[in-house]
């Protein structure tokens, strides 16, 4: 995936300011940086949920906006940070949904395998008859996830999954998207708060700052003092345990 | 998942039963020996009451899952009066001769509803192009303008011809009682046409559940299918409004009693048994209306009065659960 020059104007204010990106595949990729960089917008831009004022993002060599909708959301998956839904949908249904792009609302054999697939793969085959209402922050997140997953796509998009999420739920949910690309081959792109879960997961960081991008590196490279402190504007101590970095920035 | 669909079939059965013992009611009883002509009467009634019931059902359970909000109905979009407007100029302006030869005529009813799919057509091409997230103008736009449309039609009705006045009237309270039969065909034929678009859309509908973000996606174009699906919603509202007048409640009830009954959120059941249940109401409360309250009181009376109740009491209902 490749991002060139995309700009984003709300108003008179430039929240994506010509951002020049390459995505490397089959990596999970970590966006971070301070509240307002336009993290969130230039996600939603790649995942045509917004339009872009100037640029191109080009998916496969074509043009997103080029793309059949239809064909594109058998490449690309998106999800959101808020998802509420005020629906009687129990899990399966609700992870049915990801099989829509390929068979329309009407289940195949193989639709049902994938659902199965998925269900399993994220621990929710005992309760997948329960309703989506019913189900703690953690779950909900686990059941939306499974659903991205039974899509099928090369490309995973994600605005802040571990919201509202538990530290032990967070380690989870980021092993499983590790899984992911590690052995489904997936394009993983995520938007995280907390810089510790991209220093211990993530393959690629991309910085942003101020609607620019600031930095684009391997994780080792980003993960250092002098980049944080000036991406965060704070004094952030960086100290390597075990063989992984973490980052201190309680003062 | 088969339990699922079982209960489903079951409870739809239920419905079909109530609806064939109603009508077979409704036709047959107390017809003074005279079946032949009271079927004849009463079928084409019976006949416009399920195109009034089916194209209301379509109509509201759709525009509800676009707004995502159970309250709403496509009548906030100003459609009556649209049609009240619409009916006024034509008497103003062409007055009692021309309208007495327009009058039940197929013309005047397509010109009628094509008046109505393209004014409102205009309205969503243009705040639903615009930006993204624009429905809620929309809706506010499409309130302020029914109530200039209505303002105007009483400004016109106010310095009209007295007697003019009087047949406007009369066509205005086109009501169950006074179903315009000469349109059953061709409004037959229009609704067909949307409701095999809605039920070929309904899987499509159904992911519009899940928001506008998860929607597109899943692969849905949701602003183009959002104004597809809003001309479709006006085009029956037309119809059901040209046939039996305005009936804001009618698809209310409906609705909300079927997402009770049916307690699913997939659009082909949702609009089956809707269809049925308004169906069932319809011919149940005509039957009520002309065999035991002897046509003391109206439908739409009778309509507007339960919505009304029903629609007070669900408001009580939601928010005693939201606290």
């Amino acid at each position: 995936m490749e991002i060139k020059k995309v700009s984003k104007l709300y108003g008179s204010r430039q929240v994506v300011d010509g951002v020049d990106l390459e995505i490397s595949e089959g990596k999970l990729t970590a966006l971070i940086g301070p509240n307002g960089a336009g993290k969130s917008t230039l996600l939603s831009m790649m995942s045509r949920l917004i339009d872009k004022d100037i640029g191109e993002i080009y998916l496969d060599g074509n043009e997103v906006k080029s793309w059949k909708q239809n064909e594109l959301a058998k490449k690309l998956a998106i999800l959101k940070q808020s998802n509420h839904v005020n629906l009687k949908l129990t899990i399966r249904e609700l992870v049915a949904f990801g099989r829509f792009p390929h068979s329309k609302g009407r289940v195949t054999q193989k639709d049902s395998e994938m659902i199965d697939e998925a269900l399993s793969h994220f621990g929710l085959t005992d309760i997948q008859d329960q309703l989506i209402d019913s189900l703690s922050g953690g779950q909900l997140q686990r059941a939306y996830i499974a659903m991205i997953f039974a899509q099928d796509t090369d490309y995973i998009l994600l605005d802040e999954p571990l919201n509202n999420l538990d530290m032990n739920y967070a380690v989870q949910m980021m092993k499983i998207l590790k899984d992911l690309v590690v052995y489904h081959g997936k394009t993983v792109i995520i938007v995280l708060h907390d810089i510790n879960f991209a220093a211990s997961y993530a393959d690629e960081i991309i910085a942003m700052k101020d609607g620019k991008l600031f930095l684009h590196d391997d994780t080792e490279e980003v993960i250092k003092k002098e980049v944080l402190d000036r991406l965060y504007d704070m004094n952030i101590k960086v100290c390597e345990m075990e063989g992984k970095r973490f980052c201190l920035y309680f003062n | 998942m088969m339990k699922i669909l079982e209960k489903n079939m079951v409870k739809i059965s239920l419905l079909i039963i109530a609806v064939v013992g109603f009508s077979v009611l409704f036709l047959t009883y107390n017809t003074y020996g005279n079946l032949e002509f009271a079927l004849s009467f009463r079928g084409k009634k019976f006949i416009a009451f399920i195109l009034v019931g089916v194209a209301t059902t379509f109509a509201t359970i759709t525009f509800q899952t676009i707004t995502n909000n159970h309250f709403l109905t496509p009548s906030i979009l100003g459609f009556d009066s649209l049609y009240i407007l619409i009916q006024t100029l034509l008497f103003f302006f062409f007055g009692i001769q021309v309208s007495s030869v327009l009058h039940h005529t197929i013309p005047l009813f397509l010109l009628n509803v094509f008046l109505m799919v393209v004014l409102s057509g205009f309205l969503y091409f243009f705040l639903l192009k615009k930006g993204n997230r624009e429905l809620y103008l929309l809706l506010m736009v499409g309130m302020i303008l029914g109530t200039l449309f209505s303002s105007i039609s009483t400004f016109l009705q106010v310095i009209l011809d007295p007697n003019e006045y009087d047949k406007l009237q009369g066509k205005l309270f086109a009501s169950f009682s006074n179903i315009d039969i000469s349109l059953i065909g061709i409004g037959f034929i229009l609704s067909c046409l949307a409701i095999i678009y809605l039920w070929l859309s309904a899987p499509t509908l159904d992911v519009l559940h899940l928001g506008r973000d998860q929607a597109t996606s899943l692969g849905v174009n949701v602003r183009n299918f959002q104004i597809k699906l809003l001309l479709v919603v006006s085009l029956l509202v037309a119809l059901s409004t040209a046939l039996a007048g305005p009936v804001t409640f009618l698809g209310f009830i409906v609705v909300n009693l079927t997402y009770q009954w049916m307690g699913t959120y997939k659009h082909r059941y949702l609009f089956v048994a809707g269809s049925l249940i308004s169906v069932l109401l319809l011919v149940s409360g005509q039957f009520f209306v002309e065999q035991v309250f002897k046509w003391n009181t109206t439908m739409s009376v009778v309509i507007e009065f339960v919505g009304g109740v029903y629609f007070v009491g669900k408001i009580l209902h939601e928010r005693k659960r939201a606290h």
